[in-house]
């Protein structure tokens, strides 16, 4: 187990990268605390399952330094940095039974075998698959085969942290609920660091105490899925996360306050001062229909169930708006509130208002 | 509801037309004379099951199975572990894959009566490469149309050199189509390189591996054309392979009933054999 720091990380698959685009990772610099359960989320190709393979020795940066406690392991390969990783397609070793699968990691490290047998058998029942130790594991179904392999991960007790690539791409919808919360009980019994790479926002809020946001090689905003989706330090934050996304709304910004199509906005703080381009961003959650506010023009009404997602129309713009009860049916006119506390401004992308005290 | 005829049978009809003119008939053909004796001028007197009888309990069928599966089983022995281990140390990617892959499929373009010829001339003492080089520069004797090892060893190595390219080219293509997760979680592992062969590269190659096997296995036992070529089956009848054999009773004695007994035996053994391999490596699939 140990506290895990990327410094300075940068990485380029080109041998001689010219400008800041030529780098899948501009610039890492993140700390992992021993124990935590950590997504990193973002888009396919922003350079999550990089920053993976360099945590665990697959890849070296291109620039800075890993360090496991205060050890720098940036040179170390895989096997001696005290790593597990599952991969996005099950890996399992199809000659062996499930049994000797599990107890590979362990063999290999010279481990007695009675320790080994203990283990085996203690992880076999975390996970479930006692009875399929004595199996071949090639002919086991997927779900089974990625718990195998999440099982070889979690087989050694002195792991410095579990990462998980993508695991759930390959399982049945209703599988992976099952699974998913096999890892979340998992990880507060063997408390090992775990890291789980996804870009599907549900598997990382449910999963992790902490997020990280990545896009295009960046860290975006790091913090509990409370904060991803109250207060997102970026737009792309407010976008990505939540169902649907985070409006984001073009403004101006005079005399102190934020206006959007001429009607000024209440804004959650004063804003910094600065120049670049502004924007109001405010979840659909927390736009209603009042007696006062904008005028706007409904132009889509979905019933998702629990709640209607609300398209309407502010001049040109598209708000969308997260209603339940009674709503207006599509072609009224309305008027759109925000609510205050959970408006936002950013600039240039990033946030730009001080929190409400 | 589907509509039920027997229209189906006139899109098979063209195939049964082409097996029955270039296999079941020839074959019959040859079951014809298996069990008849002709003294010419096409009479024939019914023999039933003698030649059968005949070739089974000759010492000249047993000698030549038995250097044919000395052949095979010595091919076998070099091949497929040489190619895999050629499949193994060829680079992924980059520039010198098709290099290598040309390279490799080379041989396997040669006619087989060229291939014959060429080793022929190579080895030939007085004006052969080889030939030359070994009797002349290095003091070793070797002349192959004198001394059966020598002969041996010349048919083994053009074998060799003519086709472990497929088992190599079979190879690689199982090794490439391993995903790299399974190298990096051996990594992670800590598994040994010879884990990584015997747990990864060579469970990933099984496929590919019997198919080699029975193709390279068909073909060495039914070989003719290159043995013939290089040796005619000498020195002696060391080199008397049973197609060389079977050539030899059917073509030079002109003895058709036996050689047709031969022949049918013959395809029972590369049928039977080529059945078992395959029922024993594909019997865990599935499971």
């Amino acid at each position: 187990m140990a506290q895990i720091t990327l410094s300075n990380l940068r990485h380029s698959y080109s041998a001689t990268p010219k400008t800041r685009d030529d780098y899948a990772l501009k610039e890492i610099d993140l700390t992992w605390e021993d124990g935590g359960a950590y997504a990193l989320l973002g888009p396919s190709g922003c350079g999550k399952s990089t920053l993976l393979n360099i945590i665990s020795g697959l890849l070296n940066p291109s620039e800075g330094r890993i360090l496991f406690d205060d050890t720098d392991v940036t040179s170390l390969p895989p096997d001696q940095r005290n790593i597990a990783q599952v991969f996005q397609f099950p890996v399992i070793y199809d000659t062996m039974t499930v049994y000797d699968n599990l107890a590979f990691p362990l063999r290999n490290r010279g481990v007695a075998a009675a320790k080994v047998d203990a283990r085996v058998t203690e992880i076999a029942d975390m996970l479930e698959v006692t009875d399929m130790l004595g199996l071949r594991a090639a002919g086991l179904s997927p779900d089974n085969k990625q718990k195998i392999s999440m099982g070889r991960g979690l087989v050694r007790d002195d792991v410095n942290v579990v990462m998980f690539d993508e695991p759930l791409t390959v399982i049945d919808p209703h599988l992976k609920w099952k699974l998913r919360s096999k890892l979340k009980e998992l990880h507060q019994r063997v408390r090992a660091t775990m890291i789980y790479v996804t870009h599907d926002q549900t598997e990382a809020l449910t999963f992790a105490d902490q997020v990280v946001v990545m896009q295009d090689g960046e860290i975006v905003q790091m913090g509990t899925p409370v904060d991803l989706f109250e207060r997102p330090q970026h737009t792309f934050v407010g976008h990505f996360i939540g169902s649907p996304g985070m409006n984001i709304l073009p403004c101006d910004l005079r005399d102190g306050g934020a206006f959007f199509q001429g009607e000024q906005v209440a804004l959650e703080g004063p804003a910094s001062q600065g120049d670049g381009e502004t924007q109001i961003g405010i979840r659909p959650e927390f736009v209603s229909i009042a007696d006062q506010g904008l005028d706007a023009t409904i132009t889509k009404v979905a019933d998702v169930g629990r709640h209607n997602v609300v398209e309407a129309r502010v001049g040109d713009i598209e708000v969308k708006a997260i209603l339940e009860g009674d709503t207006p049916v599509k072609g009224s006119s309305v008027k759109l509130a925000f609510r205050p506390d959970q408006t936002r401004l950013y600039r240039d992308g990033w946030i730009a208002t001080e929190a409400a005290s | 509801m589907k509509t039920q005829n027997q229209y189906g049978w006139y899109f098979v009809l063209p195939v049964l037309l082409l097996v029955a003119f270039n296999a079941l008939i020839p074959m019959m053909t040859v079951v014809n004379y298996s069990v008849q004796e002709t003294f010419g001028d096409n009479v024939f007197f019914w023999q039933g099951l003698d030649w059968f009888e005949q070739i089974l309990r000759s010492d000249r069928f047993h000698a030549a199975l038995g250097r044919q599966f000395l052949f095979t089983g010595l091919i076998l022995a070099i091949e497929i572990p040489l190619g895999i281990i050629i499949a193994l140390a060829m680079p992924r990617q980059g520039f010198w894959v098709p290099v290598c892959l040309v390279t490799m499929a080379l041989p396997m373009l040669i006619p087989w009566n060229v291939v014959g010829a060429m080793w022929n001339i190579f080895t030939l003492p007085e004006i052969g490469l080889l030939g030359y080089f070994m009797n002349n520069t290095l003091g070793i004797s070797y002349d192959m149309t004198q001394d059966p090892i020598a002969a041996w060893v010349t048919i083994v190595t053009m074998d060799v050199w003519h086709w472990t390219s497929l088992v190599v080219l079979l190879s690689y293509a199982g090794l490439v189509s391993i995903p790299d997760a399974y190298y990096q979680a051996a990594k992670i592992d800590g598994a040994s390189p010879w884990s990584v062969f015997r747990h990864i590269q060579l469970p990933k190659m099984k496929t590919v591996l019997t198919i080699a096997i029975l193709l390279r296995f068909m073909d060495s036992f039914n070989i003719y054309t290159e043995p013939f070529v290089l040796t005619g089956g000498g020195p002696g009848n060391s080199t008397t392979l049973l197609s060389i054999d079977l050539v030899k009773i059917a073509l030079g004695q002109f003895d058709l009933g036996p050689a047709a007994a031969m022949s049918l035996i013959y395809f029972a053994i590369t049928l039977l054999v080529s059945w078992l391999f395959y029922t024993l490596m594909t019997k865990d699939d599935g499971k």
